[in-house]
């Protein structure tokens, strides 16, 4: 997820250069068929909700790519932390018996 | 060229009139790529002139049949002088700034689209599916262009300003859109136009509402330059001409 | 589009005693090929490389519009119009799509253009040539295009997940540019004798700007191995331009045009051209500011950014009021 974390001088040097507000990110999802999630398909600058939902329709769909849009500010996006990875998805590795493959049946049982 | 007042010359005269307006329109906007006022805006400016080349196409392809002499869309966009174009004035203007593009924009997608509608009603089955098609493109236009005019209007003391100068600039363009035309009456009696007046109520109704949730105020000159859709145009459109024609006119004959 | 990145940091690759632990688990990762995402720890020269190519590559794009918006309003049919104003449009779009996986660095996109801006940032020195005849937009499709693919397929790859997602998604749109340029220069190269000769004029013209695209050679690039073991890049800029010839060659055959070098010659043991080099002084002059157009482009964007101003203002100054109102009404 390209949530942004923005520093104000990326320079590194001196004091924070005072920029004037820029257009808020947002960040674009769109359905590109019928039945199919809403996948993140990149970013964009819009003032406001409304108007991110007509630039991602110009920016993100000029070759006919998506039947729904979703646009959210990037800085609303809760993202999990990388330095959490461990905790958060290591203890579903152990958990071998939720897929179906644990389970070994019979094969005159026929498909399960 | 044409002899006015025969139904063909008539409806040849309007379908230039519809091809023209978006291919002048188009060649304005597309001055834009590159060079304009955010990223996303440069993209969606040249979304509108890219639908507005297509309908060019259309319409111009369907003035050639009409008219019969074997001339294609390429031909009547490249090889025409200007007397003999029939598009607005008010779409010849110099682009200037950006708010003068959106609010030129507008003013005409204002009309444009209850246009189309109408003559998506056509009893000219071809001129129906082409309004057809170019409706939901339109709306999408009217829709975009009276988003930010509202939103630049009622945005900061500058950007209200501008739009401000912008309406007033434009004005006296856009009654030649609203006047009923002399064409061949015939066209509306049969139903192939829809009448001038409907799409002016339209116009009015849509540009009216629109310009007070901008906080614009109306210019109240009824003063109107006319006489692009006679082919008297401003000395604009030469130029614009000279440079779309160019390379038809340099090297006739040549394929490209 | 895209090209050379002539400067990047560092000072050569670390070996693997000189690296941290952090930066050695890093390492790992890139070579075990995994992605590497935003927030994630990376080395601060990583990151700054990054930013560095990744915004120069946008610039590119940008910048890239000009020579070739320089032809819409000149295109020569309809149709030719629509497709010229659509591979434009898509040269913006690609520079927005970079500029958002620049952004997911902590850089901001005003931040970037106001580096190019102040001419701290460079662009593809390709774009400092002007497009003089419609042939001209032919090669660029062709050569520039098919040049800037070459470099851009195989980042594809490259170890930043965002910038490899942009590069797809860049790379499947660009796949009509290249074609659109070769189809301008087909009707050239067999059309009247006119348009021959604009074909053969704008080859001569684009041939080593073209080569020159794929940046210094290696030996004269010495910060490439560090990017190439971070795999921000992947392929040595030699590689690519021989690749660039030995495809470009035999095109140029077909379309009856003649590359303008006399000592271009299939040399069997390489199982490739030998060629002329372009000449590098020319490279760093038009790099260094004095080629044909630099100052009317870089003027260009300028004066797009200080006239959009207002725009952006105005479009802020709403988004506050109603925000405001809503504040109020709830």
């Amino acid at each position: 997820m390209s949530s942004v974390n923005t520093s104000p001088d990326t320079d590194g040097v001196g004091a924070p250069v005072k920029r004037k507000p820029e257009l808020p990110l947002w960040e674009i999802f769109i359905r590109g068929q019928h039945g199919m999630s809403h996948r993140h398909v990149g970013s964009l600058h819009a003032a406001d909700a409304e108007m991110a939902m007509n630039n991602a329709r110009d920016v993100y769909t000029r070759r006919n790519e998506g039947v729904s849009i979703w646009a959210v500010k990037s800085d609303q996006i809760v993202a999990s932390s990388p330095s959490d990875k461990e905790p958060l998805f290591e203890p579903a590795n152990s958990k071998v018996y939720r897929h179906p493959t644990f389970f070994d049946i019979p094969e005159e049982v026929g498909h399960m | 060229m044409v002899s006015k007042h025969t139904a063909s010359s008539g409806l040849f005269e309007f379908l230039l009139q519809m091809g023209d307006n978006c291919l002048v329109l188009a060649h304005r906007n597309s001055q834009w790529c590159g060079h304009g006022p955010a990223l996303e805006e440069d993209i969606a400016i040249s979304n509108i002139s890219l639908d507005l080349i297509g309908q060019t196409q259309l319409w111009l392809e369907l003035a050639g049949e009409v008219e019969g002499a074997g001339r294609s869309a390429d031909d009547l966009a490249y090889l025409r002088d200007a007397f003999d174009f029939r598009n607005l004035l008010l779409l010849e203007r110099p682009n200037e700034d950006f708010g003068l593009t959106l609010m030129r924009q507008f003013l005409f997608d204002a009309w444009h689209l209850p246009m189309l509608k109408g003559l998506t009603q056509s009893s000219n089955k071809r001129i129906a599916e082409i309004a057809e098609k170019s409706v939901k493109e339109v709306t999408y236009h009217l829709e975009r262009s009276t988003d930010l005019i509202i939103r630049l209007g009622d945005g900061s003391a500058e950007s209200h300003r501008r739009m401000q100068s912008s309406l007033d600039e434009l004005w006296s363009y856009t009654g030649e859109m609203l006047e009923s035309d002399d064409l061949d009456p015939a066209l509306i009696s049969e139903c192939v136009v829809p009448a001038g007046d409907k799409v002016a109520e339209a116009w009015r109704q849509h540009v009216t509402a629109a310009l007070k949730l901008a906080t614009l105020i109306k210019p109240e000159s009824d003063f109107v330059r006319r006489g692009g859709k006679n082919g008297i145009h401003s000395e604009h459109l030469g130029f614009v001409l000279a440079e779309m024609q160019f390379l038809q006119r340099a090297y006739p004959g040549a394929v490209w | 589009m895209y090209a050379q990145i002539v400067k990047t940091d560092g000072t050569g690759v670390k070996s693997r005693e000189d690296m941290t632990p952090e930066e050695s688990a890093f390492q790992q990762r890139i070579d075990a090929d995994q992605k590497i995402e935003p927030k994630e720890w990376m080395p601060e020269g990583y990151r700054k490389n990054l930013i560095r190519q990744i915004s120069q590559h946008a610039h590119s794009e940008l910048v890239g519009q000009l020579p070739e918006s320089n032809w819409i309003t000149r295109a020569p049919t309809l149709e030719r119009k629509a497709i010229l104003l659509a591979k434009v449009q898509d040269e913006a779009g690609h520079g927005l799509y970079l500029y958002c996986a620049a952004e997911t660095l902590g850089i901001s996109r005003d931040e970037m253009f106001e580096q190019l801006h102040s001419g701290k940032a460079k662009y593809s020195s390709i774009f400092n040539y002007p497009t003089l005849t419609w042939a001209d937009i032919g090669a660029v499709g062709w050569l520039v295009d098919g040049a800037a693919i070459m470099n851009q397929v195989p980042l594809q790859r490259t170890s930043y997940g965002p910038y490899a997602r942009a590069m797809v998604r860049i790379c499947k749109e660009e796949s009509f540019h290249q074609r659109q340029g070769f189809d301008i220069m087909m009707k050239m190269a067999s059309g009247s004798d006119a348009q021959k000769r604009m074909a053969q004029d704008a080859f001569d013209r684009f041939w080593y700007p073209s080569l020159m695209m794929f940046g210094p050679s290696d030996k004269d690039s010495v910060h490439s191995a560090q990017s190439m073991a971070w795999r921000i890049k992947i392929n040595t800029n030699d590689e690519l331009r021989q690749k660039f010839v030995d495809q470009t060659v035999p095109q140029a055959k077909y379309l009856g045009l003649t590359v303008p070098d006399e000592n271009l010659i299939w040399n069997e043991e390489k199982g490739g051209h030998d060629f002329t080099e372009p000449d590098w002084d020319e490279f760093y002059a038009v790099l260094g500011g004095n080629g044909p157009c630099n100052k009317e482009r870089l003027q260009a964007r300028v004066t797009a950014w200080n006239e959009g101003e207002w725009f952006r203002d105005g479009l802020l100054a709403n988004a506050a009021k109603k925000c405001t109102a809503g504040e109020v009404a709830a």
